[in-house]
C-alpha cells in the first residue's frame, strides 16, 4: 500500500511540474488576457454571433489561425499574413489556431478577401469561386427567397453555378460572414517572433 | 524574459539535485533490487513455462506448448483454482465496459468513414448541418477516444487488477454504475456535437455539463482499483498495476484542468488545449495500453518480462517525458518559443522510455514469435507493442523543428494519430479482449477463423490507412512550403 501510494503522489507531482513548465510559466509570460495587441480591435456583436457558427460548423478542423515565420514557411507569401504573436488572440475563447491546413490559413481571410458577395457565394458552393476546392458546400445557411424585404442578403452566383431559383442568406451565413471579413491582424506589432535569429530577418522573406 | 530563464536554471538545477536525491534513496533502498522475482509475480509457483492462451482452441494450445519448449513444474494448484474465482469476479463491470466499448468502436467507424468520404466527395450530405464534416469528423474522435478506447481499456484494466492483486474484485458494482453515467456522458456528448453545442477544442469538444457525467462515471470506475488494492495478496506490485494506478491519477487531473470553461483565453488556451490533448493519448491511453501489454506477452508465453528493473525506468520516464510534450503541437505558432523548445525536446526524450519498454515487449518474444502462429491473442498484442515503438519514434522524429514544419499542418499528423491509437492500442486492446473474455464466461471461441478474418481485415485495413495517408501527407507539406506551387496543389 505504501508503495502504491507513493507512485500515486509522485504521478500527481510529475504532472504538476509539467503543467508549470509548459502551461503556467508560458501563459505568465504571454498574458493573452490582458495584453492585447495595440491594433486589436474586439470583435462585433454580430461577428461574436458569426465566429460561434465557425465553431459549431467545426471550420477549425480544416482552418488554421497561424501564419507561421517566413523563415520557416512560405505564409507570408502565399497572402496569409505576418507571423501571429500572442496580442493578436487576447479576444478569442475558444482559441481557434487550428491544427490542419487542408483549407488556407484564416487569420487574415477579411483583410485579402472583404467582398460579403464572394464569402456568401463560397459557403454555398466553394467549386463555384475556387475551381478545385475540397470545401464542403454549406446550402444549409441559404434558404429560397419568397419575397424580398430589404434587410434581406440574395445570394449572387455565377451563371453556371445558379439553381435557377433565387436564394437569399440565413442570419447564420450573415453573421459567419462579418467573422470572417473582422478576421484582420494586419496592423504591425512591435515584437514579431523570430525562429533563428540567423535566418533571414521577417521583412526581407515578405512580398 | 530574463526572469522565465533565471526561474528555468534554478528549476533544473532543483530538479537534477531533486532527481539524483532520489535515484541514491532507491538504490539505497532496493527500490530497483527485486529484479526478475518480481516479473514472476503474474505467475502463479511453477507456472512459468506454461502456455496460458484462452483464445486458442485446445489442440493448438498443446502445440503451442510444445513449441515454446520450455520445462515447467507442477503449478501451484491452490492458487490456480483462486484465479479461477478472481478471473470471474469482474464478470459484470468487464463485460459492461468491454460491450459498451464495442458499440462506440462501431458508431466511431461509421462516422469515421463519413467523414473520410467527405474529403473526397465534399458535396456529398451536405443538406444538413448536422452531417457537415467539421460536425462528423470530432464526433468521430471523440467517439473513439472516449467511447471505444477509453471504456475498452477501463474494461481490461478492471479484469487485470484481481489477476494483479491476485483477489477478488472489490466493489465492482461501483464500476459497473460508472460506466452507465459515462455512457450517458458519452451520448449527450456526441449529440451536442452533432447538434453544433461543441465547446471549440480539439479533444475537449463535449461540452463541459457533460464533462461532469464523464469525471463522475470514471471517478467511480477507479472506485473498485483501490477497494481491491487494500485487499491485495501480492507482495510486489507488477509494472501492469503502476500503469493503471498513475493512469487513474492522471485521466482526472487533466480532463477536469482542461475542461474548466474560460480559464484561459487566446494563446494560453491553446497551450493548455495541447498539453490536455497528447496527455490524454500519452499518460491515459499509452499506460491502459502498455499496461495490458505488460501482462499479456509474458503470461501468454509463460515467460517473465526480460528485465523488470527496466520496466520500472522505462515508467518513470514515460511519466516525466511524455507530460512534457504537448506543446510540438504548436511549433512555429505564436507561443513563447522556450516552451515549444521544451516540448521538442522531451519528445525526443521519449525514445528511452520505449526503448525500455521495446527491449522488454520484443526481447522476452524472442525465440518465441512462432507462438504467433497459433495465438490470435498473441499476434494483436505483440503486433501492437511493435507499433507503439514504430509510432513512438515516428512522433519524436516528427517533433523536430526540420521535420514538423514539413508535417504539421498536413494529414502526416492523422495518420500518425491512427498509428498510436488504431496500430498500438487498439490491437492490445483487440488481443486482451480475445484473451478475458473466454476467461470470464468459461467459454471458447467459436469460431477460430473468424478472429483470424479479423486480424488480417484490421492489419491491411491499417495498411491501406497509414501507408497512403503519411506518404500523401508528407507530399502535402512539401508542396505547402513550395512558394512556386499554389496552395491548391498541396490539397488536390
Amino acid at each position: 500500500m505504501t508503495r502504491a501510494i507513493g507512485i500515486i503522489a509522485a504521478a500527481a507531482i510529475i504532472l504538476l511540474f509539467a503543467t508549470l513548465m509548459i502551461v503556467i510559466m508560458p501563459s505568465m509570460q504571454t498574458q493573452s488576457r490582458s495584453h492585447p495587441s495595440e491594433g486589436l480591435k474586439p470583435y462585433s456583436e454580430q461577428a461574436l454571433r458569426g465566429r460561434a457558427v465557425y465553431v459549431s460548423l467545426g471550420c477549425v478542423y480544416c482552418h488554421s489561425q497561424q501564419p507561421r515565420d517566413p523563415a520557416q514557411a512560405p505564409d507570408g507569401i502565399r497572402g496569409w499574413g505576418r507571423p501571429s504573436v500572442p496580442g493578436d488572440y487576447s479576444y478569442d475563447n475558444p482559441h481557434l489556431l487550428g491544427s490542419m491546413r487542408t483549407g488556407p490559413d484564416l487569420l487574415n481571410i477579411g483583410a485579402r478577401q472583404p467582398s460579403v458577395d464572394w464569402h456568401l457565394a463560397h459557403l454555398y458552393n466553394p467549386r463555384a469561386m475556387v475551381p478545385g476546392s475540397t470545401m464542403p458546400a454549406y446550402p444549409f445557411l441559404f434558404e429560397v427567397m419568397e419575397e424580398k424585404s430589404a434587410s434581406d442578403v440574395e445570394l449572387k452566383l455565377p451563371e453556371a453555378f445558379s439553381p435557377g431559383h433565387r436564394l437569399i442568406a440565413k442570419p447564420d451565413a450573415l453573421d459567419l460572414v462579418q467573422y470572417l471579413r473582422e478576421l484582420d491582424r494586419t496592423y504591425s506589432v512591435k515584437v514579431i517572433p523570430t525562429l533563428d535569429k540567423s535566418a533571414p530577418a521577417a521583412t526581407e522573406a515578405q512580398p | 524574459m530574463s526572469l522565465s530563464i533565471a526561474f528555468l536554471l534554478a528549476m533544473t538545477f532543483l530538479i537534477s539535485v531533486g532527481g539524483l536525491a532520489l535515484l541514491v534513496w532507491a538504490l539505497a533502498n532496493d527500490q530497483f533490487g527485486m529484479g526478475q522475482q518480481a516479473a514472476e509475480t503474474i505467475f502463479a509457483p511453477g507456472e512459468v513455462g506454461e502456455v496460458e492462451d484462452p483464445a486458442t482452441p485446445s489442440a493448438a494450445r498443446a502445440v503451442m506448448q510444445n513449441a515454446r519448449k520450455a520445462a515447467h513444474q507442477a503449478s501451484d494448484s491452490e492458487e490456480l483454482f483462486e484465479r479461477t474465482i478472481a478471473d470471474q469476479s469482474s464478470r459484470m463491470p468487464v463485460l459492461f465496459w468491454l460491450s459498451s466499448s464495442m458499440v462506440w468502436l462501431l458508431l466511431g467507424s461509421v462516422f469515421g468513414v463519413i467523414a473520410s468520404i467527405k474529403l473526397h466527395l465534399p458535396d456529398w450530405l451536405v443538406q444538413e448541418a448536422v452531417l457537415t464534416f467539421g460536425r462528423i469528423r470530432p464526433a468521430h474522435l471523440n467517439v473513439v477516444a472516449y467511447g471505444w478506447a477509453s471504456m475498452a481499456g477501463v474494461g481490461v484494466g478492471l479484469w487485470l487488477i484481481p489477476r494483479l492483486f491476485k483477489t477478488a474484485l472489490v466493489g465492482g458494482h461501483y464500476a459497473i454504475a460508472g460506466g452507465l453515467i459515462w455512457n450517458a456522458g458519452l451520448i449527450f456528448g456526441t449529440a451536442a456535437i452533432l447538434a453544433g453545442l461543441s465547446d471549440g477544442l480539439e479533444w475537449l469538444e463535449f461540452p463541459w455539463q457533460t464533462d461532469i457525467a464523464l469525471v463522475i462515471g470514471g471517478a467511480l470506475a477507479a472506485v473498485p482499483l483501490i477497494l481491491t488494492l487494500i485487499k491485495k495478496r501480492v507482495g510486489h506490485l507488477y509494472v501492469s498495476a503502476w500503469y493503471l494506478i498513475a493512469a487513474l491519477v492522471w485521466f482526472p487531473m487533466l480532463f477536469v484542468t482542461a475542461n474548466i470553461p474560460n480559464l484561459f483565453v487566446g494563446v494560453d488556451q491553446a497551450m493548455l488545449n495541447w498539453w490536455f490533448a497528447h496527455n490524454v493519448l500519452g499518460l491515459w491511453m499509452t499506460p491502459l495500453g502498455l499496461a495490458a501489454a505488460y501482462y499479456f506477452i509474458p503470461k501468454i508465453i509463460g515467460k517473465p518480462i526480460r528485465s523488470y528493473g527496466l520496466s520500472l525506468i522505462g515508467f518513470w520516464a514515460l511519466a516525466l517525458f511524455y507530460s512534457q510534450v504537448g506543446l510540438h503541437h504548436l511549433i512555429g505558432g505564436p507561443v513563447p518559443t522556450w516552451a515549444v523548445t521544451i516540448s521538442i525536446v522531451h519528445s525526443v526524450m521519449m525514445v528511452i522510455p520505449v526503448i525500455a519498454v521495446a527491449v522488454n515487449h520484443h526481447m522476452t518474444m524472442l525465440g518465441s514469435f512462432r507462438l504467433m502462429l497459433y495465438s490470435p491473442t498473441l499476434r494483436f498484442v505483440v503486433l501492437g507493442a511493435m507499433m507503439y515503438t514504430f509510432a513512438s519514434v515516428q512522433g519524436s522524429m516528427e517533433a523536430l523543428r526540420s521535420v514538423n514544419t514539413i508535417t504539421h499542418f498536413t494529414h502526416y499528423t492523422v495518420a500518425h494519430a491512427h498509428m498510436g491509437l488504431y496500430g498500438f492500442l487498439s490491437f492490445v486492446l483487440f488481443g486482451s479482449v480475445y484473451f478475458i473474455l473466454p476467461r470470464l464466461l468459461d467459454w471458447e471461441w467459436p469460431h477460430a477463423w473468424a478472429i483470424s478474418l479479423h486480424f488480417w481485415l484490421v492489419f491491411v485495413g491499417w495498411g491501406i490507412y497509414f501507408w497512403p495517408l503519411t506518404l500523401g501527407g508528407w507530399l502535402q507539406g512539401l508542396a505547402m512550403l513550395d512558394p512556386a506551387r499554389s496552395f491548391m496543389e498541396s490539397v488536390s
